[in-house]
């Protein structure tokens, strides 16, 4: 809490990139628009549009970040700036937790609401007399906006195989990003570096086998995006999980790079801390995910 | 409370020049204009559209648009209302005036600032670029589901829903972007001496508001996201064949936006009271109340979200249950008039516009809130829900609570802002006639609900005319009287008599020890607060 004067704050000076990014987020959303309405005009060009909007995009992070990295070894951020960052970290993993809920909130109303109803109806009037609402569920079928809808048969994905080796992948990346932590903290940089490495390779070893889960439910178990509730959820929330765990992976590289470069100390290290919150949260929504998807 | 402010400013202001400036700026001052400008222009855009819905619907029949073209104008108009005017304002606000009220020399994350506006206008364009698209044949126009974006119809909707899809994704990376700088300002930047049960009631206003935002926004990008893919993916989240329900996203939505309500009112509760204060020459009354009183309003909005679809087919516990809790908003919702009316009582008042604005707006806003508790009894509701009635509710709430609330805001900071009085007798005739034709706008659509007149219809059956009628001429003079608004404030900030540093007499607080306008950087020594 300020409550003596802490000096001067550091306001950075002008810069275009906040502009200039939000520019390519436009142009990567029309372009996506285009890319999946197959009756317009313009359909083809659709997917070039977004990859140039993506591309803008990736600089920019790049430049800024790059910025806020330099301002950083320059010895502009003092504990007032951290203090700063720290509060701004935490209300983003916040919110990022509000849009898992989300969809955390869309498997529990299927489970136990729509679906339960679906096969609840009464018998004499109901269009779904042989549905009976078991969970994992691919709903009754029926005639969707139009086209027919034929119930997928799949079979759910089991929770003790690749699951729980990626449960116990992931504690043990917690485990070493901690460890790496503690030796940034007693200044033993190869622990740091060796902390880290561990905790990337993980992290990629983690995405491997989720791609390889993938592979398999589409190849195998005919569990697709398409698979009604069950497949819905299934791939929208591992999807997102995964497309955060990568995210995470990536800046653990940053940092990882960073270290070798000699970049952190044990007083003033915000930039690994960042981002081992939130791998800490990838992490925490991953257990949610092995209990309520893949095990129950 | 008392400061000791030390004189010394930044004489030079370091920033490039021309449109360079706006592009690039990382200062609170800079950013703040723009959402207030951004937000100025986004509101005569979308009163410009309901003065077109209004004209179709000075007579029965069908005069002069398309129904699909009005079903467009009707929830093109509230999107543009919603998330860029009214939130774009309150951020200005909270961009201009937290530094100053909280004695910080900036917000905490500039950057972070800039980008959460310049995010704004690339949603603009998404949300509107359908109707010009349509003129050349690409696309049906812009989304024509309401703002609302119920499941099965937008599943079903043309490119305009995509568009407001992605459209609503950059309004909530913009309003996530904003919070965490607003809860970032407020719990680091505050002036040595300012504890939390210090601040000015208006940071108070904008932090609950934040963690509304921050808790509720991402909830919207998500069930968005599960439309996206049901539209082009093929999954199943609102569609009963798969085992998905359409009612699910009503539950997502109005969880979002039952919050987002208390998100456009909460900071101009904040900063009401401070206006009711300048003007009645006496401290704000019950200031931890107050404060007690917005915590429990932001608490309970999460929990409420039902009551926007009683009408639905939910069992009656479920109804009970979220006629109950809506219903108990009213009691700190009734300690915060409470505290509004006894501040102002037996006060030395004088009635500015900012004044003028902030009295009506506790009794406009006192019908929004009544009509709302109606409306929150299952039984009755069932009579009034999707009708006329809703529509004037809600617009007591919103016009007169959101907006008319924003106006007195703009009256009583701009001196501050631009160093110059605004013109004293055009803004009390603005006062006047927004007021009075705000009321003769929807005072009849009240009736016009109960008599059965359903929302969103582009006709209307004959006994329906006259309400109607008074109710579209209304809207005009509504309409043009926002012109001598707009006026007022292009030629206050292009001259005029110059303010002073305390502009009001009765006025408290940080901003006021400052320079009318204050200098680029204020506060880069903090003050000290006793």
């Amino acid at each position: 809490m300020a409550t003596q004067s802490q000096g001067h704050y550091f306001v950075p000076n002008p810069s275009l990139y906040p502009f200039i990014l939000s520019a390519g987020l436009l142009v990567m959303a029309a372009g996506f628009i285009f890319s999946v309405n197959e009756s317009v005009p313009g359909h083809s060009a659709g997917s070039w549009m977004m990859l140039g909007g993506l591309g803008v995009i990736l600089a920019m992070i790049f430049l800024w970040l790059g910025k806020v990295i330099a301002e950083s070894q320059g010895g502009h951020y003092k504990t007032w700036e951290d203090k700063s960052f720290r509060w701004g970290m935490m209300a983003f993993i916040a919110s990022e937790v509000a849009f898992f809920a989300a969809f955390f909130g869309a498997l529990f109303y299927m489970r136990v609401i729509s679906v339960p109803e679906l096969a609840g109806f009464d018998p004499e009037f109901t269009p779904y007399k042989d549905f009976l609402g078991a969970w994992p569920s691919a709903g009754p079928g029926g005639v969707v906006l139009g086209t027919e809808y034929t119930t997928a048969q799949f079979t759910p994905m089991g929770a003790w195989g690749i699951p729980a080796i990626n449960t116990l992948i992931l504690l043990t990346s917690g485990a070493t990003v901690t460890w790496a932590h503690w030796g940034l903290l007693k200044n033993k940089r190869s622990q740091l570096v060796m902390g880290l490495f561990l905790t990337v390779v993980l992290g990629l070893l983690f995405i491997a086998l989720q791609a390889y889960e993938y592979h398999h439910a589409y190849n195998e178990l005919g569990l697709t995006l398409q698979a009604g509730a069950y497949g819905s959820t299934f791939f929208m929330l591992t999807g997102f999980h995964g497309f955060h765990v990568t995210l995470g992976t990536i800046m653990l590289i940053v940092i990882l790079l960073r270290s070798m470069k000699g970049h952190f100390s044990p007083e003033h290290h915000f930039g690994f801390e960042g981002v081992a919150w939130y791998w800490h949260f990838v992490d925490v929504v991953w257990l949610g995910l092995f209990v309520f998807v893949y095990w129950l | 409370m008392s400061y000791t402010t030390t004189a010394h400013h930044d004489a030079h202001e370091d920033h490039p020049s021309g449109i360079m400036r706006w592009l690039t700026t990382t200062n609170h001052k800079d950013i703040g204009t723009m959402y207030l400008i951004f937000a100025l222009i986004m509101f005569m855009v979308g009163g410009s559209m309901i003065m077109l819905v209004r004209a179709e619907l000075f007579q029965p029949g069908m005069q002069l648009v398309q129904p699909e073209f009005f079903n467009q104008l009707i929830g093109v108009h509230a999107l543009i209302m919603i998330f860029m005017a009214l939130m774009p304002a309150a951020t200005g606000f909270a961009n201009w005036m937290l530094p100053l009220q909280i004695g910080a020399p900036d917000m905490a994350l500039p950057r972070l600032n800039n980008w959460g506006f310049w995010l704004l206008p690339p949603a603009a364009i998404l949300l509107t670029l359908p109707y010009i698209l349509a003129l050349f044949g690409i696309g049906d126009g812009a989304i024509a589901t309401g703002w609302t974006f119920y499941a099965p119809l937008s599943v079903q909707g043309g490119i305009g829903v995509d568009f407001a899809i992605f459209a609503v994704h950059l309004l909530g990376i913009s309003s996530v972007m904003g919070s965490i700088n607003v809860i970032v300002t407020i719990f680091n930047m505050r002036a040595p001496g300012m504890t939390l049960m210090k601040m000015p009631m208006f940071a108070w206003g904008w932090l609950i508001t934040a963690f509304l935002l921050i808790a509720t926004i991402p909830v919207l990008a998500g069930a968005v996201t599960m439309l996206l893919t049901d539209r082009h993916f093929g999954t199943h989240f609102f569609d009963a064949a798969g085992g998905g329900d359409p009612i699910m996203f009503q539950h997502l939505f109005w969880f979002f936006g039952h919050p987002e309500v208390y998100i456009l009112l909460l900071p101009v509760w904040g900063f009401m009271p401070q206006i009711l204060q300048t003007f009645a020459r006496k401290p704000m009354y019950g200031y931890k109340v107050q404060v007690y009183s917005l915590w429990a309003i932001g608490a309970l909005s999460v929990v409420v979200w039902a009551h926007h679809f009683f009408t639905v087919g939910m069992p009656v516990p479920a109804l009970l249950y979220f006629m109950y809790s809506t219903m108990a908003i009213s009691i700190p919702l009734a300690v915060l008039f409470y505290c509004w009316i006894a501040t102002i009582w037996r006060g030395s008042m004088s009635f500015e516009t900012p004044m003028l604005f902030a009295v009506g707006w506790i009794i406009l806003f006192g019908i929004g809130g009544l009509t709302g508790l109606v409306l929150a009894d299952v039984a009755a509701d069932a009579q009034y829900h999707h009708t006329y009635f809703v529509v004037a509710h809600f617009h007591y709430t919103l016009f007169a609570g959101g907006i008319m609330g924003i106006m007195a805001g703009v009256y009583y900071w701009l001196p501050k802002m631009t160093g110059h009085m605004y013109n004293e007798k055009l803004g009390k005739l603005h006062f006047w006639l927004t007021a009075i034709s705000f009321n003769l706008t929807f005072i009849p659509q009240f009736f016009l609900g109960l008599a059965g007149m359903p929302r969103r219809i582009p006709d209307y059956a004959l006994q329906f005319s006259e309400f109607n009628m008074i109710s579209s001429i209304a809207a005009f003079v509504l309409g043009a009287a926002q012109l001598l608004f707009v006026y007022n404030i292009i030629s206050c900030a292009r001259g005029g008599k110059k303010a002073t540093d305390q502009v009001w007499e009765g006025a408290q607080g940080l901003e006021w020890t400052l320079p009318s306008p204050p200098p680029y950087h204020s506060f880069t020594e903090q003050p000290v607060v006793k």
